[in-house]
Order: C-alpha cells, then sequence, then structure tokens
C-alpha cells in the first residue's frame, strides 16, 4: 500500500473531480414530484412492513400472506375475494387507477428503529406510495410519524394502545383495528352479565405503553359497573414465569384476574395462572375467573387448553357470518388451507381500502386519499358496516366478546364469539381524556416534495 | 499531512474520497435492472452507514486499544438520542445543540459507569457493561415512562410534538436541520438508466464520521494509544513498573462512549425519534460483531464492519419470495420453484441466517476480519508475502 505514490498535482486532480460529481446534482436535478412517489409509468408499489423475526413474527407473515392475496385481488387475479362483497363499487380489479398493483416487504423485528428504517427504504428506494402493516403499537406511532413527514399513507395493521388515534393521531394514518378503549367498553357489559356486579378484579400489565392504556381503560369500564380493583401490578415485558406474580392474587381477596399481556406474555401468565388452580378456587363465595382484554387466534393456539372459558375481546374472528367475512375466508382458506388470523384480516381489508379510496379520489395524491378516507361509510370487508372518523381517523365497527370454546372441533374454532357488540356502546367523543384531549389533533395532511 | 505520515495519509484520503462518493459507489446497478435490488444508495441507509461506521469507530477505540470488551456500548448511543430528541423538544429543531448535548451527557453517562465497571476486567468487565446497560433499556422502556414522569415514552418512543415549547424555533423549519439546511433535502441526479441522490442528512453525517476518524487515527498514533495497546498485551506488566493503567482505560470508555453519544445524537438528527430498543442488548452485541467483522484494533475495520451488517439488514431482509421468482422466471417452472425454494431460507426474514454464516466464515478463515481479507488480497496482487507486511513490534524503543 506504501507503494502508491502522493502527489500535490494529484491531489488537486481528484480534488477538481471529486468537486465536479458534488456540483453535478445542483445542474441536472429530476423534474419535481407534485407529490412524494408519484407513479408515473404502468405501477404502482404498495410497502408492506410487518414483523417477519422476534415475538411477532407469527402475526406478521400472516398479514403478509393478506396483504399477497389483497394484491392479487387488486390486479384482477384469483377470486376477486372481498372485491365482490364491498359495498363501494369503485374497484374494479384491474389494479388502482389503471396501474398494476406492485408491492415490496421489509421486516418491522417489531422495533421502532428497524420499522423505521425498513419503511424508509420503502420510500426512498422503492418508491412505496403507502406502507400497511405492523403488529405492536410502537411500531404504528413510529412508522405512521415517519409517513407523516415522508409525506405517504400509513394504513396501521394490529395497533391497539388507545394512543395510535389517540395523543399520536396522525392526518396521513389510518387505523382499522379496535383499540383498548373500545375493548374495555365491549368487554364490561359481558363481564357484569357473567360475572356481577361486585367483583374484586386483580390486574396483571405488561409493562410498557399499550398495557398501561390498556389496564387504564378496562379498570375505568368495570369500575364503572361497581367492580373494584384490589391491585394493578406491572410486569416486566421480558417475563417469562409470571408464577411469582401469581401467587399474591389469591391473598389479596381478588376473585377476577385480568391479563393485560400479549403475545407470548399472555400465553406464559395464562399458563401459569392455571397451573396454579386459581380457576377451580372460590373467593368471596364467587368462581375465580380469569380476563384477557385483547385475544388472537395466534395466542389462543399457543395458550392451547388453558383458554377454555377465558373472556376476551377481538377485532375480527372468521367465524363471523357476514358476506364479506365469507368471501374472505374462502379466498383466504383455498390458498393457504386454514382460516385468517384477525391481524391478516386486518391489513387485508386495509389494502383494499386504500385502493378504494385512490379510486374514489381519483389521484393518489395522499392529500386526495385521506379526504377520500375520513368519514367513509362502507361494508362488506368482513367487519360489518364501519366508519372512519374524520377527527382522529379511527375506524368504529362493532367489537366482538369471544370465550376460549369448551369443545372445540378443530384447532380453529378454539374461540366462540359471545357477543357482538355494536358500534354506538364502543363510541367515544374525539377529545376523549384517554385520547390526548382537547390537545391531540391530527395536524395537515402532508403530500411530500 | 494533517500531522499524519504518508500511509495514513493515504487511509485517510480514501476513507473520504468512498465517504463523499457513496452515493455514487453505493448505487452501481440501473434503477430499472433487477440487480438495482442491492443497490444500498439511498439517504437513509446511507446515513446508517456512517452513523453506525462512527459508533463502530468509538468502540474500537476502547475494544481494538485495550482489550475492554464493552457489551453495554448501545447504553450511549440510546442517552444520546434521548438528549438529542430533547434538544429537539426543548429549544429547536438544530441539530448543533441537540448533537452537542448527547456528546456531553453520553460523556457523563460513560464516565459514571466506566468508573464502576473498569474496577474488574475480562469478563467480568463485560457482564459488569451488560448489566447497566440492560438496566438502562428497562429504565427507558419502562420506569423513566410512566405518565407522571415521563421522560423517554417508552415502547412509542420519544418523539416531537407540534405543542412542545421549542423555546428558540421562532419561524425555523419544522424538521431537523443545521442552520436552515433541511436534513432530509435529496437532490435527485440522473444520469442514463442510474439515478443518484444526494442527501444533506448524509452529507452531514459523513462530515462527522470523517472528522471521528481523524481523531481516532491521531488516537491510534499517540503515546496514549500505545499506552493503551500496552494495557491489551499485558496489563500486569504494566501496573508492576509502577503505572496506573485505570486513567488510561476510563479515558478510553469515556471517548468511546462520546462517539457512541455522536452517533446516537446523529441518528436522532436524521430521523428525530428515540426509541428504547436502540439500549437493548441485541445492539450492544451489534456493535461488537461490526467491529470483529471489519477488524478488531484497525482503523479501517469497524467501518467495514459497519456497512456490511447494515447492508445485510437493510437489503437482504427485502428480498422476497416474488423477488426471487422474477429473477429466475426464465427458467422452467420447476427449476424457478427449486431455486426459489433453496435461497428462500436465506433472504427476507432469513437475513439473520446469511448473516451468521458470513460471520462463521470470516472469523474461521480471516480472524482479522474484513481489512484482513483485503490485505491478503492486495498481498496475493501485489506478489508479497503476508509477513513481509506484517507491522512487527514498533522497532522504536519504549521512552
Amino acid at each position: 500500500m506504501s507503494k502508491f505514490e502522493f502527489t500535490r498535482r494529484g491531489l488537486i486532480k481528484s480534488g477538481a473531480a471529486v468537486g465536479a460529481g458534488l456540483a453535478m446534482p445542483t445542474i441536472l436535478s429530476r423534474p419535481a414530484f407534485s407529490y412524494t412517489n408519484e407513479p408515473k409509468g404502468g405501477t404502482v408499489t404498495l410497502g408492506f412492513n410487518v414483523p417477519q423475526t422476534g415475538p411477532y413474527a407469527d402475526e406478521g407473515n400472516d398479514e403478509l400472506l393478506a396483504q399477497t392475496l389483497a394484491v392479487e385481488h387488486l390486479n384482477g387475479e384469483g377470486d376477486g375475494g372481498c372485491l365482490a362483497t364491498f359495498s363501494s363499487k369503485a374497484l374494479k380489479g384491474n389494479g388502482i387507477l389503471g396501474k398494476k398493483v406492485q408491492f415490496v416487504t421489509g421486516d418491522t423485528q417489531t422495533k421502532s428503529d428497524a420499522a423505521r428504517a425498513s419503511a424508509k427504504s420503502m420510500i426512498e428506494k422503492d418508491g412505496a406510495i403507502m406502507i400497511n402493516g405492523g403488529s405492536s403499537s410502537g411500531v404504528a406511532v413510529a412508522v405512521q410519524g415517519l409517513c407523516q413527514e415522508a409525506g405517504v399513507i400509513f394504513m396501521a395493521g394490529l395497533t391497539h394502545a388507545n394512543d395510535t388515534t389517540g395523543k399520536d393521531r396522525k392526518a396521513n394514518g389510518f387505523r382499522h383495528f379496535f383499540n383498548a378503549y373500545m375493548s374495555g367498553a365491549a368487554l364490561a357489559p359481558v363481564l357484569a352479565k357473567e360475572m356481577g356486579a361486585d367483583r374484586r378484579a386483580y390486574h396483571l400489565t405488561a409493562d410498557y405503553n399499550w398495557g398501561w392504556t390498556q389496564e387504564e381503560s378496562i379498570k375505568a369500564s368495570t369500575e364503572a359497573l361497581g367492580w373494584e380493583t384490589v391491585n394493578t401490578v406491572k410486569t416486566p415485558l421480558a417475563s417469562t414465569d409470571f408464577s411469582s406474580y401469581i401467587a399474591p392474587v389469591i391473598n389479596a381477596g381478588a376473585d377476577v384476574l385480568v391479563l393485560n399481556h400479549y403475545g407470548g406474555n399472555m400465553v406464559n401468565s395464562l399458563t401459569n395462572a392455571i397451573q396454579f388452580g386459581l380457576l377451580d378456587k372460590a373467593v368471596n363465595g364467587k368462581d375465580f375467573k380469569i380476563v384477557v382484554p385483547l385475544y388472537s387466534e395466534l395466542m389462543a393456539a399457543g395458550a392451547g387448553d388453558n383458554i377454555k372459558g377465558v373472556l376476551g375481546s377481538m377485532n375480527y374472528n372468521w367465524q363471523l357470518e357476514n358476506e364479506g367475512s365469507k368471501a374472505f375466508v374462502k379466498s383466504f382458506g383455498e390458498k393457504h388451507g386454514r382460516p385468517p388470523s384477525n391481524s391478516a384480516q386486518t391489513c387485508y381489508a386495509q389494502v383494499l381500502l386504500y385502493a378504494d379510496a385512490c379510486e374514489r379520489a381519483g389521484t393518489f395524491n395522499p392529500c386526495g386519499v385521506v379526504e377520500a378516507l375520513e368519514g367513509f361509510e362502507f361494508d362488506g370487508l368482513g367487519n360489518g358496516p364501519t366508519s372512519y372518523r374524520k377527527e382522529d381517523h379511527q375506524c368504529f365497527k362493532d367489537v366482538l366478546v369471544v370465550r376460549g370454546a369448551q369443545n372445540p372441533t378443530t384447532k380453529f374454532d378454539t374461540l366462540e364469539i359471545v357477543e357482538i357488540t355494536p358500534v354506538s356502546q364502543v363510541t367515544y367523543p374525539p377529545n376523549h381524556p384517554m385520547f390526548g384531549g382537547d390537545e391531540a389533533t391530527l395536524g395537515k395532511c402532508n403530500p411530500g416534495a | 499531512m494533517f500531522g499524519l505520515d504518508k500511509r495514513d495519509t493515504t487511509l485517510f484520503l480514501f476513507v473520504v474520497a468512498i465517504t463523499l462518493l457513496a452515493p455514487f459507489l453505493l448505487n452501481p446497478f440501473p434503477t430499472e435492472s433487477a440487480l438495482a435490488q442491492f443497490n444500498a444508495g439511498y439517504p437513509d441507509l446511507m446515513q446508517r452507514f456512517v452513523i453506525f461506521g462512527i459508533f463502530a469507530i468509538g468502540f474500537n477505540i476502547l475494544f481494538g486499544l485495550t482489550g475492554y470488551l464493552s457489551f453495554g456500548h448501545a447504553a450511549f448511543l440510546g442517552v444520546g438520542s434521548y438528549a438529542a430528541v430533547w434538544m429537539f423538544k426543548l429549544l429547536s429543531f438544530n441539530i448543533i445543540p441537540a448533537i452537542a448535548l448527547s456528546i456531553i451527557v453520553a460523556g457523563v453517562f460513560s464516565l459514571a459507569i466506566g468508573y464502576v465497571c473498569l474496577r474488574r476486567s475480562g469478563i467480568y468487565f463485560s457482564i459488569l457493561t451488560l448489566a447497566f446497560a440492560q438496566m438502562s433499556f428497562a429504565m427507558a422502556y419502562s420506569v423513566l415512562s410512566n405518565p407522571s414522569f415521563n421522560l423517554t415514552n417508552g415502547e412509542t418512543g420519544l418523539q416531537v410534538y407540534a405543542s412542545d415549547p421549542q423555546y428558540l424555533k421562532g419561524d425555523g423549519p419544522d424538521l431537523t436541520h443545521l442552520f436552515g439546511l433541511e436534513m432530509n433535502a435529496t437532490k435527485t441526479l440522473e444520469l442514463g438508466a442510474w439515478e443518484f441522490q444526494f442527501n444533506t442528512g448524509f452529507y452531514v453525517c459523513a462530515v462527522f464520521m470523517i472528522f471521528a476518524f481523524y481523531i481516532a487515527m491521531r488516537i491510534f498514533r499517540s503515546p496514549f494509544g500505545l499506552m493503551l495497546r500496552a494495557i491489551k498485551t499485558n496489563q500486569t506488566r504494566l501496573n508492576y513498573t509502577g503505572i496506573n493503567s485505570r486513567p488510561y482505560t476510563l479515558a478510553a470508555f469515556v471517548i468511546s462512549g462520546m462517539y457512541a453519544g455522536l452517533a446516537g445524537g446523529l441518528l436522532a438528527a436524521t430521523d428525530p425519534l428515540a426509541g428504547a430498543e436502540r439500549m437493548q442488548w441485541t445492539a450492544s452485541g451489534e456493535v461488537v460483531l461490526m467491529t470483529i467483522l471489519g477488524g478488531a484494533g484497525t482503523l479501517l475495520g469497524p467501518i467495514l464492519g459497519a456497512a456490511f451488517i447494515k447492508y445485510f439488514e437493510n437489503i437482504f431482509s427485502k428480498i422476497n419470495d416474488t423477488v426471487l421468482h422474477s429473477w429466475f422466471s426464465f427458467m422452467p417452472e420447476s427449476i424457478d420453484n427449486f431455486l426459489v425454494a433453496i435461497i428462500h431460507p436465506f433472504v427476507g426474514k432469513g437475513w439473520h441466517l446469511t448473516l451468521g454464516l458470513m460471520f462463521m466464515l470470516i472469523v474461521i478463515f480471516l480472524p482479522g476480519g474484513l481489512v484482513d481479507g483485503g490485505q491478503r488480497i492486495w498481498n496475493r496482487i501485489t506478489g508479497r508475502s503476508r509477513t513481509q507486511n506484517e507491522p512487527v513490534a514498533d522497532p522504536k524503543p519504549a521512552e
């Protein structure tokens, strides 16, 4: 290496070359877009940003299958799925606005940083015009903020914390999933009916943002019924053994255990609770009960027999008997040999909704899309009649209260629907204190560029 | 030049050149071609290359010179990010105060942690730093983000809201900027089928990295650097000669902590959000991997290692089956499916697997990392034998 001669002349020459290279972009720069990543050719690119590694990888992969299916349907391949049942008839199965739909995928790793890096690369490198997916609220909020800054639309995947459309709401972001407040509002009456109005509840809560908002919501709605909250205990997210948290529950004189846990946490804490024989005990003259406010099929599969009889809420279940749900389950089932999960349906619906909004707006411009989605009411995507509220971009629809089935016939119907709580019961004002109060605003839609 | 000898000057100018020309070097394939998948010349990834380059250069000052393996360096990166975002929230979106504070806070933090941890060496030191970093992570993730005292905003990550005070903002831009120069401004240059992106944020970070590299180079060549190497070689003997080695290790620890703080500040400057995952032990492990992969104790190694790992994380994780099918679509369908089935486990969600295999291969066959590999190839080309080029112990007598 030391043979390399370094001369003054050489330095001046290379310096000039570097300088010229750096000056180039000011001379030649490409024609301006009227908004970020305006599709110019015959195709339009969507970005599917889901966890492919990490604790929620299963959910992420299910989302990806549903998103791929949605793209097929948009491009007129496959059986068309919900295109036939969707109440808006703007989609023709010829792509979006005549452009063939392509997609790129990325791995969020369920980390805000990685998710933003992956979303950024989709926007900056691949020219994605919409980002969809994700399986945690932290990631959803982080990516939503990024999309707002970059000027693309964000259709959130599975995110349940109030903040996503609460204090962190953004004009370019939309959430199809329900939230912790809705879980509380939907569960409380069923709990009162099944367990009575004078219960003593004990909360175990995953110690992070989602856990707290859920605890707050469930606590508020059960206390409104007359329940008493004995204690709320925060458990570290990384815990795998909850025995030491379960043991004090009985001594505290509680007769209901509320597990504000998700994914692997919930599987472990529920298993521990069953092993301690909580469900066989009787406290204060009542049978002990367990409640898991947010359920998913994948958690139910993980917890096996332990979920029998345990109550919880869900955004969607494949057993719903409406036209949209049947069309989607058929389409997904024929392709993958099993029914779709809650998160898969969310992402599928989000992709179709976005495409439909572009068609109705007649443009891919994010501001046009936002306008088309705000206040949009529709049916036929699986959840029944649904509307997107203008003030916070939260979607309002019926919420399902489910229970672990006592005698499942297959491994897919481990959850049974107890009640479909009507949307009116879970609606709240946009400036609700749990959602950032009066301070929370969407800001202005940002078309970027 | 710049107080460096000829060989170092060449190396320094080489680093300057590849850094500044990165937008060209990283986009070798035309935009519409199938190989464009492998292009890395887009702003976000280029920023990450240089920022994690700074992080690894700093880590190498500690690990490469003194041999103290810190397993908790991500904590300093994390506090740097939090400090920077708080400056954005309180003052304005100008990155200079943010970066200054992030370096200072990381320096103070590393002084405190280093003071405790450096009482032990070897594996005990590593475990102590790991414990402190995990503690910081847990604090940031939940303890310090409870509603009554919200310093870090937990899982969601600390970000700037429109309702934040930003006392010095005035009419300034709503995006991070360097005295009005917006960090995310990008110029695109189209040359035939190629497209090159020049991003302000990248060039700002690049200047910081070049500066960081220069400082590291001076440290490596200074008497202080020699003392650090002496600690690595035989600390006991050094102590017997009456030299107290702890001030030196502590200084190295704090310097590398400040480098990490700088990297954290720059991460926040390019993207004003600080998440607790930045402090997790996987992030600390990543910088160890970067340094070893590139070549611990070499100047150039950490930068190469950082780029290598970030490239895999961002490029390989995005290759999905659809992309694979499009590559092999010219072949008969059965062969196409067969090839996709073989490659599938190594790309997309399997990028960790590929990275792991590469890491194993490099550690087994190139113990000196990528730099070692480069040297071997260079020697093969120039026909020099390996021993000749090896910088055997410094011939100059010790003072």
